[in-house]
């Protein structure tokens, strides 16, 4: 069973509806103690890194996720906000702590072209690592959706397993133990979004 | 770097036929209404076609009920993923919620924006600037200048479009959509002068629409108006265009879109 955390932030019905397109069993997890029903988890999330921080943490998820998350190690996907959360602060609107699972930071996106426009609302063409198991089965440069204004600024290289090109590499994707993430929304990616959700059905880190 | 979009906008009313089902329609100049089919089913077509986004919009001058247009939304996310815009007499920031939770990822906003500018803010606070679309319809008056109108086209405000954009961005505006009414459904190609005039001067993405009716009215958007995305109404609903074509010669003329696959 995949677990979609809600902790009152973004879509979660077209996550859980692409789930549900792919045949998998999916649940909404409204109350932190959900999570110790599911084998996978989904942290959506669209809006401010602070109201998202502070409802994870008023909700008393923030505890919940660490037991399942990181002492359970269930297989765990960020989307988004859900990625950006997962970094260790956030500089959007202030400076604010999150949950720290990757050494990274959150910063707004700064291209050197002035054409480009902040926020970056989308499709872009992914570089991804073709070693890892949650791009099985994509074609070599496949476009991904994306809307953000702030991205993950990984401190261990080795964490960043897909980057998109805004005039330098911007994270799109990072992947730690059982902890995968996205910038892009796979959800609204059409075919090549389907097939990561699909992979992560099926992933065992 | 971001491709450039092409988005299907898809217009509702109520049925004449049945007043509890709404249908998609085309329109020329915001008038001659034509009723063409069923929304849910062209919204897949749509898909099919990899569309990279898609626009809904309630243009139904008396029904504004935004349950039903929720419902409709609702339908679309079991199937279609990708971006969702919804727009069409959406007042309140508990409206936004209502259609952000049945699946809409962005929201478009454009009388209720006009009369009360402090909605863009108070959503765009709550929701992040990138969920708030602001729809920009205008048109040339009888001496020949520029103006914002609202209620379908109705009401004529003191506005200039770029005066009202620049200011819809300051207060929080994530997104512009604008269209120019006299070029609406003509598919004799876009307004480039005031496309141009607000995508240059502003520095959030712009989506062009009202009257493309070849590929080529699609590339003079970006090329000429530096349009960040075209949405088209009638031209994508018309079944005798070939969007794989259509796409294929936006491409060739050097726009950096996507392809399928």
């Amino acid at each position: 069973m995949i677990g979609i955390v809600d902790y009152g932030m973004g879509n979660l019905l077209s996550v859980y509806n692409a789930f549900d397109y792919l045949g998998a069993a999916v649940t909404i997890c409204k109350h932190p103690e959900d999570l110790a029903g599911v084998d996978r988890i989904v942290i959506p999330g669209v809006g401010a890194f602070k109201d998202c921080i502070d409802k994870i943490n008023q909700t008393g998820f923030f505890e919940a996720l660490n037991d399942e998350v990181i002492k359970n190690a269930k297989p765990t996907l960020g989307i988004c906000l859900g990625m950006q959360v997962m970094g260790k602060r956030s500089f959007e609107g202030g400076e604010f702590i999150g949950l720290g699972w990757f050494d990274a930071d959150i910063v707004r996106l700064a291209p050197s072209d002035p054409i480009l426009r902040v926020p970056n609302i989308g499709w872009n063409t992914i570089k991804y690592n073709k070693d890892v198991p949650l791009f099985k089965g994509l074609p070599d440069e496949p476009d991904f959706y994306l809307v953000h204004s702030y991205y993950m600024k990984a401190n261990d290289p080795k964490d960043v397993v897909a980057v998109y090109d805004y005039t330098y590499d911007v994270t799109a994707s990072v992947l730690k133990n059982n902890i995968f993430a996205t910038q892009f929304h796979p959800e609204k990616s059409q075919e090549f979004g389907l097939k990561i959700l699909e992979n992560f059905i099926d992933w065992k880190p | 770097m971001s491709k450039k979009r092409l988005i299907p906008k898809l217009q509702l009313r109520t049925a004449s036929y049945n007043p509890n089902k709404m249908v998609l329609v085309v329109t020329k100049q915001f008038n001659e209404v034509i009723e063409i089919g069923d929304p849910v089913s062209q919204a897949k077509i749509f898909q099919a076609q990899a569309a990279d986004e898609l626009i809904f919009i309630n243009i139904d001058r008396h029904n504004k009920d935004i349950k039903k247009l929720s419902g409709i939304i609702n339908k679309v996310s079991e199937e279609i993923f990708m971006p969702i815009t919804v727009g069409g007499g959406i007042k309140t920031s508990d409206d936004f919620r209502e259609l952000l939770s049945n699946g809409a990822d962005k929201i478009s906003i454009n009388t209720s924006a006009v009369i009360r500018p402090e909605l863009i803010t108070e959503t765009s606070e709550k929701y992040g600037a990138q969920c708030v679309v602001v729809s920009i319809d205008f048109k040339k008056d009888e001496q020949g200048e520029y103006w914002v109108y609202i209620n379908g086209g109705q009401e004529k405000t003191s506005y200039h479009p770029l005066d009202w954009a620049l200011k819809a961005e300051k207060l929080g505006a994530g997104e512009l959509l604008l269209c120019n009414i006299s070029f609406d459904g003509m598919r004799e190609g876009l307004d480039l002068e005031i496309i141009k005039s607000i995508s240059e001067n502003s520095s959030i993405p712009v989506i062009a629409s009202g009257g493309c009716g070849l590929a080529q009215h699609f590339a003079d958007g970006f090329l000429k108006g530096r349009a960040d995305a075209v949405a088209a109404g009638s031209f994508f609903a018309h079944r005798d265009q070939n969007f794989m074509q259509t796409r294929s010669q936006i491409k060739n003329a050097g726009i950096n879109i996507r392809m399928h696959h």
